[in-house]
């Protein structure tokens, strides 16, 4: 049995196309689940163990069996998938949508079935154009072909808010809001879009849907590292790699395995240093610790997280106080300003790092800054706090003495030669126009 | 005759089951429609195409990063400068743009050609650097590809 499952095909043919996908059997799975009561496609999903790709690993299946019946709930019943992919390192929803656009249809809906849904939206970043006009031709065409059986599927764009992949925060905007995160309890399974009954899921968790229908459950759970991590993932490899991109790999592969093997090693005669193997958002691993299958156990015992599958590789010449700043910056400018922690915590953050890196700070701003780490961890409304506040203060555990080197030399130990020195982030970019006379342009 | 926004905004909010559920692509379209970016009467017009206030509309368009408060240039360059493209040379890409079009980050060119923008991840990490120029991405752009980019631009 190939391990390609998500991408199957994709490679030989042209699978945007209807013709080609059906070709390959696309849409049987479709034809044959209509047949199949919910339960027993929600008992394939819970057989497969499938969980979900978008980073919070939870059981799919589950979270479906988790949305009540009509009887139970009267209102419609909806499906939002997940296409706002804007954790830095993930570019692997894009792939799919560009390349296997009919899989995720066919996968929403048979989703769409499971729940007894007949309304599905998928909400797709801004920044996607080219995957936004794919997925939207494919969708014609499926249309057309009358695959959709009284299901309607709404392809929404997103403008540009990390926030708005997290599931409330997406909810949100869909509703025509500023995209702010909701506070929970209710769950959207019972009380999600237009206060009814919602699943989400992740664009890759819709797309393996179909092929764990054709193959089993049971068979697809033998793939990978089972009993948790079944299946495959596609990696998004990117950083000091000679060959960065996506590769659909069983899970269990070791970082090694992907760095050396797959991505053909770290370029320019550079020395490995880090590992970040989910995503921004996710703790550190060190050169030394690479042999790691890249599962959920393993890199639990590891305290990081898979998350959305993202390795990024880094070499000797990144700065790790520069690499900590950055990934600050980063959810200082997303924070969605809601809650307390995370809105003032990350800004914090920001001026803590940005001393250390000039030189300017104390030892005891370094215990300020985990100090403020850890006020921020599990204390805010939505989880993007922790996902600011986790990978920095892991970077301060595994790298402390570069972090000391900098307090004790006055400045940066790397002398202006990192590859991240002096990069530029967009929260302390303003907007100047030369000539604005009463809003005209010049 | 062109279509009139109001026509074109009602038609999409009719896909959902609340027409506020049609603003951001309502603004999208009247940003289109003023070439690029949101100036006062969008919001008049995306509010009274939605029944709601332009102050509503205003408050939705500025959380998100799309959206231009501000008028932008004929071409819109956007670098990305997180992690993964920064460990790999954004900002030297940022730099050679900045050199190339006599602009810092947020600025448009005095003859209103080009907006320069930085960016956080869009979304193409493994092809570093990512550049988005009008929203189409060009992927592992160097800092030497700069000055060719921008005379294609310039004549495009
Ligand atoms: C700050 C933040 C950003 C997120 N961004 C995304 C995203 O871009 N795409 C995604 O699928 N899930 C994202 N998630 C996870 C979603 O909240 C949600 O768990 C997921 O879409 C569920 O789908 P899954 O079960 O198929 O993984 C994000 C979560 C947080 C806290
Ligand atoms: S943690 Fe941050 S993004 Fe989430 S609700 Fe609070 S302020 Fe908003
Ligand atoms: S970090 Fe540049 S595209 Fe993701």
């Amino acid at each position: 049995m190939s391990d390609v499952i998500v991408l199957a095909g994709a490679d030989e043919r042209d699978l945007t196309q209807l013709g080609e996908y059906r070709a390959l059997g696309g849409y049987a799975q479709l034809e044959r689940v209509r047949g199949m009561a919910p339960a027993d496609v929600i008992g394939e999903l819970n057989a497969a163990n499938l969980r979900g790709r978008g980073g919070a690993f939870f059981a799919t299946g589950r979270k479906m069996q988790f949305i009540p019946g009509a009887e139970q709930n009267p209102n419609p019943h909806y499906v939002c998938v997940n296409a706002d992919e804007s954790e830095p390192g993930t570019f692997k929803d894009r792939e799919i949508m560009n390349r296997v656009p009919h899989r995720l249809i066919e996968g929403s809906l048979i989703a769409a079935h499971a729940i007894d849904s007949q309304h599905v939206f998928i909400y797709i970043r801004g920044e996607y154009l080219d995957a936004f006009e794919t997925l939207r031709a494919a969708l014609d065409e499926a249309r057309k072909a009358e695959l959709f059986d009284g299901v309607t599927i709404v392809l929404h764009r997103g403008a540009g808010a990390y926030i708005c992949g997290e599931e409330s925060g997406l909810l949100e905007s869909l509703e025509g809001h500023r995209g702010q995160a909701r506070s929970r309890p209710p769950y959207p399974a019972i009380s999600g879009l237009y206060a009814s009954p919602t699943l989400i899921n992740n664009v890759e968790t819709i797309a393996t849907i179909p092929k764990v229908l054709e193959l089993g459950g049971a068979e697809y759970a033998k793939i990978g590292a089972p009993p948790d991590s079944t299946g495959t993932r596609l990696f998004c490899v990117s950083g000091n790699v000679v060959r960065g991109g996506n590769y659909e790999l069983p899970m269990g592969i070791t970082i090694r395995e992907v760095i050396y093997d797959l991505a053909g090693g770290i370029p320019d005669g550079r020395a490995l240093k880090a590992v970040i193997p989910g995503g921004s958002s996710m703790p550190i691993l060190t050169a030394g610790q690479i042999d790691v299958p890249l599962e959920h156990d393993a890199l639990r015992a590891l305290d990081t997280f898979l998350g959305a599958a993202a390795v990024i590789v880094v070499d000797d010449r990144a700065c790790m106080v520069q690499l900590g700043l950055r990934v600050a910056q980063f959810y200082m400018h997303e924070s969605c300003g809601k809650c307390t922690p995370c809105r003032e915590g990350t800004r914090w953050m920001v001026q803590l790092l940005e001393a250390i890196e000039a030189g300017e700070a104390t030892h005891s701003q370094l215990d300020l800054l985990l100090d403020v780490c850890d006020r921020i961890l599990g204390k805010c409304l939505c989880p993007l706090g922790d996902a600011a506040a986790m990978p920095v203060a892991s970077y301060v555990v595994k790298f402390r003495d570069e972090f000391r080197a900098h307090i004790d030399q006055g400045g940066c130990p790397f002398g202006g030669e990192s590859s991240l020195d002096g990069l530029f982030a967009p929260v302390d970019q303003h907007t100047h126009h030369p000539v604005v006379e009463e809003g005209v342009p010049a | 005759m062109p279509r009139p926004l109001a026509d074109q905004v009602r038609a999409i909010a009719a896909q959902y089951p609340e027409s506020r559920s049609a603003v951001m692509p309502a603004l999208r379209i009247a940003q289109e429609r003023h070439g690029g970016w949101l100036p006062p009467e969008a919001f008049e017009e995306v509010g009274e195409a939605l029944e709601l206030t332009p102050a509503y509309c205003k408050g939705v368009a500025t959380f998100y990063d799309m959206f231009h408060l501000a008028p932008v240039g004929r071409r819109l360059v956007e670098v990305c400068t997180n992690i993964c493209c920064g460990l790999r040379g954004a900002q030297e890409v940022l730099s050679a743009f900045e050199r190339a079009l006599g602009v810092q980050p947020g600025e448009t060119t005095p003859d209103g050609e080009f907006t320069l923008r930085a960016v956080e991840c869009i979304g193409g990490c493994g092809w570093p650097t990512v550049v988005a120029i009008d929203d189409r991405h060009r992927l592992n752009v160097t800092a030497g590809d700069v000055p060719q980019i921008v005379q294609e631009l310039r004549h495009e």
